[in-house]
C-alpha cells in the first residue's frame, strides 16, 4: 500500500535533483556499498592469488637452496629468499593458502554449530542456562590463551589448528544466535504461527532460521578474519601450522631471528596477512552495514 | 544495590567453576604419562603401575578435579615439569613485566581512543571522521606482532628512540628506562584496543548527541566542549567501559605476543616457552591465572556501572 502512495507522490516533487547520470550496474553498487566493492574485489583477488599459486611465477616453496640463501628482494627472486634459501614469494603465495583454508572453515564451522547451540539454547529452555554457563566459561578464557591450550595437547597440523580456534569462536555465534532466537520469539507473527498449531521445527526452519541468517553471515566474516589473525600468531608463537607448512605465521617464525639485519622476511608475509585480513573486515563492515541496519546504528 | 552486587558476585562461581574444569580437563587428557617419565626407561610395568597409585593418579576423573580444585584454591597450581619449581613461584618472578605493560597500555589506549571517538562523532561524515574510521578498521586487521615489528623498526633501528628489546623492572627513583622499554610494546599492543574503543565511543557519542538534552543544553547556550565532554560523554560511559572489559580478553591475548616479539620477560614469555617444552602444569597455571583476571576485571566493571550511572537498578 505505502509504495503506491510514494509513487503517486513522487512526481509532485520540485525537481531541483540534477538527473543522475546514466551508471553502469557496477560502478553502481560500488558507489552505494563501496566497502563490500572495494573489500569483496580484494578478497577475490587474494582467492585468486591462493588458487592460482601454482602458475603465478612460484617455484616449490618448500626447495631448499643453501648456495641462494638470505638474498635480498630482485628480479628472481622477486620478496629475496630465507635463511635455507626458500623463495619468499613463492611461499608467501602459498601461504594463502593456509590463511584462507584456515579462515573460511573456522568460519564455516563456528557458524554452523554456533548456529545449532544458540537455536538449541533458545528453544529448550531447561538447557539453556546450562548451555549459556557454558559459553559464559569458554569465553572467559582469553581466545588466544585458549587456542594455545588447546594445540598443547595435540600435534601442529592444519586441522589441529581449525578446530582449536573453532572451539574459541563458537560461544560467540551462540550466544548471537540466541539473542536473535529470543527476540524473534517474542514477534507477533511467531507468536501467531505457535497459536495457529505451526511445529516447532517448522517454526525454526521457516521463521527463526532465516532471520539468522544476516547476523551469521556478518559474523562469519569478522571471524574469518579474526581466524587468520590467530592462525598466524598461534603459528608465530610455535603453537599453529607445523613449520613444514608455508603460512605466513610460520614464515614471521623463521624470519624472527633475523629481523634486524634481514626485515624483508618478516616484511612481505605480514603485509599480506594484513591485505588480506583487511579486505575481508572490509566486507564484513559492509555487508553489516547491508544486511543488518540496526546493528550497523550500533556499532 | 547490595542484593545486586551479592547476586553479581555470586554469579560469577559457576563461570569461574566451568573455566576450572575445562582447564584440569586440558592437563588430564595432555598426552605423555607423568608416572611413565617419572619411573624412566627401565621400569617395569608394575612400577609404573605402583608410581601411577602413589602419585594417585589411578583414581577417578572427579576425584582428582576436587583434589586438585582444592590445590588451585589454596593457591598451589603445581609443579613445573621442566624446573620442578612451583608453578606459583614461576608466575610470580614473571608477573612484573606483564602487568606493568597492561596498565601502560590500558592508559595509553584509553586516553588516546577515547578523544579520538568523541572526535569523530563530533565531526560526524567530515573527513576526521572517516580517517579515524579507517584507523580503527586498520587496528582490528594488523596483528600486534606485525605492528610491533613495524613500530621497532622505525622507532627503534631506524630512529634509534627507543631501545629495539628488553625490559627495565619499574623503579620509583629513576621509572625512565622502564618506561622507554615498554613505551612501543604498548603502543602495538594498544593499537587494537584504540580500534575497539573508539568505534564504541564513536557509535555511544552518536546515539547520546541526539538526544533532546544535548539540543536543549544547545539551546541553552552551552559551549560545543561541555557539551561533548559533560553532558555527553558522561552518559556514553557505560558501552566505553564494558567494552574496556570485554576487550581485555584481546589485551591478555596480545600481550603474550607483544612480550615474545619485544623480548620482555613476563608471564607471556613463560607460557611461550612452556609450550615449545610441553611444561603442561605452567600452560594450565597461566591459561587459569589470566582467566580469573579476566573475569574478575569484567565483575569489577559490572559493579562500577552501579556506581557511574545511577539510572541502573537492579
Amino acid at each position: 500500500m505505502s509504495s503506491t502512495t510514494l509513487h503517486a507522490a513522487a512526481p509532485e516533487l520540485p525537481d531541483v535533483l540534477p538527473p543522475r547520470k546514466a551508471r553502469g550496474r557496477v560502478a553502481m553498487f560500488a558507489y552505494r556499498h563501496p566497502s563490500i566493492f572495494v573489500g569483496g574485489l580484494l578478497v577475490a583477488l587474494i582467492l585468486a592469488s591462493a588458487v592460482f599459486a601454482p602458475w603465478l611465477g612460484t617455484v616449490d616453496p618448500t626447495a631448499l637452496a643453501p648456495a641462494k640463501r638470505l638474498r635480498l628482494p630482485s628480479e628472481t627472486y622477486w620478496f629475496g629468499t630465507d635463511m635455507l634459501g626458500r623463495d619468499i614469494y613463492s611461499r608467501v603465495l602459498y601461504g594463502t593458502r593456509v590463511s584462507l583454508q584456515v579462515g573460511i572453515s573456522v568460519a564455516f564451522f563456528a557458524s554452523i554449530i554456533g548456529m545449532f547451540i544458540g537455536l538449541t539454547s533458545g528453544f529448550v529452555r531447561i538447557l539453556d542456562t546450562v548451555v549459556m554457563r557454558v559459553m559464559d566459561g569458554l569465553m572467559s578464557i582469553p581466545g588466544i590463551l585458549l587456542a594455545i591450550a588447546l594445540m598443547a595437547l595435540t600435534r601442529g597440523s592444519v586441522g589441529n589448528v581449525i578446530i582449536a580456534i573453532t572451539i574459541t569462536e563458537v560461544p560467540r555465534v551462540s550466544r548471537l544466535v540466541r539473542g536473535v532466537v529470543l527476540s524473534l520469539r517474542e514477534q507477533p507473527y511467531v507468536e501467531a504461527a505457535v497459536a495457529a498449531g505451526t511445529r516447532v521445527p517448522k517454526i525454526i526452519w521457516k521463521h527463526i532460521l532465516p532471520n539468522t541468517l544476516a547476523p551469521i553471515t556478518v559474523q562469519a566474516t569478522f571471524i574469518c578474519a579474526s581466524a587468520m589473525i590467530t592462525e598466524a600468531t598461534l603459528s608465530f608463537i610455535g603453537a599453529g601450522t607445523p613449520p613444514t607448512i608455508p603460512s605466513w605465521g610460520n614464515i614471521m617464525a623463521e624470519g624472527r631471528a633475523l629481523w634486524q639485519v634481514k626485515p624483508f622476511i618478516v616484511f612481505f608475509p605480514a603485509v599480506f596477512l594484513s591485505v588480506t585480513v583487511l579486505s575481508v573486515n572490509l566486507l564484513g563492515d559492509g555487508l553489516r552495514d547491508a544486511l543488518d541496519p540496526r546493528m550497523a546504528k550500533k556499532i | 544495590m547490595f542484593a545486586y552486587i551479592v547476586r553479581r558476585i555470586v554469579a560469577t562461581i559457576p563461570v569461574v567453576a566451568i573455566v576450572a574444569l575445562f582447564i584440569f580437563s586440558l592437563l588430564y587428557f595432555a598426552p605423555g604419562d607423568p608416572a611413565a617419565i617419572i619411573a624412566g626407561d627401565q621400569a617395569s610395568p608394575a612400577d609404573v603401575e605402583r608410581i601411577r597409585a602413589s602419585l594417585g593418579l589411578d583414581r577417578p576423573f572427579v576425584v582428582r578435579f576436587a583434589e586438585w580444585s582444592w590445590q588451585v584454591l589454596h593457591g598451589d597450581l603445581g609443579v613445573s615439569i621442566f624446573t620442578n619449581l612451583p608453578v606459583t613461584k614461576m608466575i610470580g618472578q614473571r608477573i612484573e613485566p606483564t602487568v606493568s605493560l597492561m596498565l601502560l597500555t590500558l592508559l595509553l589506549a584509553i586516553s588516546t581512543a577515547v578523544p579520538l571517538g568523541v572526535l569523530a562523532a563530533w565531526k560526524q561524515g567530515t573527513w576526521i571522521d572517516r580517517l579515524v574510521m579507517m584507523i580503527a578498521v586498520s587496528g582490528f586487521s594488523v596483528p600486534v606482532f606485525v605492528v610491533g615489528y613495524i613500530l621497532a623498526y622505525v622507532f627503534a633501528l631506524s630512529l634509534d628512540w627507543f631501545p629495539v628489546q628488553g625490559y627495565t623492572p619499574f623503579s620509583l627513583s629513576d621509572p625512565l628506562p622502564w618506561l622507554r622499554n615498554l613505551i612501543l610494546p604498548a603502543m602495538a599492543l594498544g593499537l587494537a584496543f584504540v580500534a575497539l574503543i573508539a568505534r564504541i565511543t564513536r557509535a555511544t557519542m552518536l546515539e547520546v548527541l541526539s538526544q533532546d538534552y544535548i539540543r536543549t543544553a544547545r539551546a541553552k547556550g552551552v559551549g560545543q566542549r561541555p557539551i561533548l565532554f559533560l553532558h555527553a560523554l558522561k552518559n556514553a560511559a557505560v558501552p566505553i567501559v564494558t567494552i574496556i572489559g570485554i576487550g581485555f580478553a584481546g589485551l591478555i591475548g596480545g600481550a603474550v605476543v607483544t612480550e615474545s616479539v619485544f623480548a620482555i620477560p613476563g608471564v607471556g614469555r613463560l607460557v611461550v616457552d612452556a609450550i615449545l617444552r610441553r611444561d603442561y602444569p605452567i600452560i594450565q597455571g597461566v591459561v587459569l591465572i589470566l582467566s580469573f583476571v579476566y573475569v574478575l576485571v569484567n565483575l569489577g566493571v559490572d559493579l562500577l556501572y552501579t556506581l557511574f550511572d545511577p539510572r541502573i537498578r537492579y
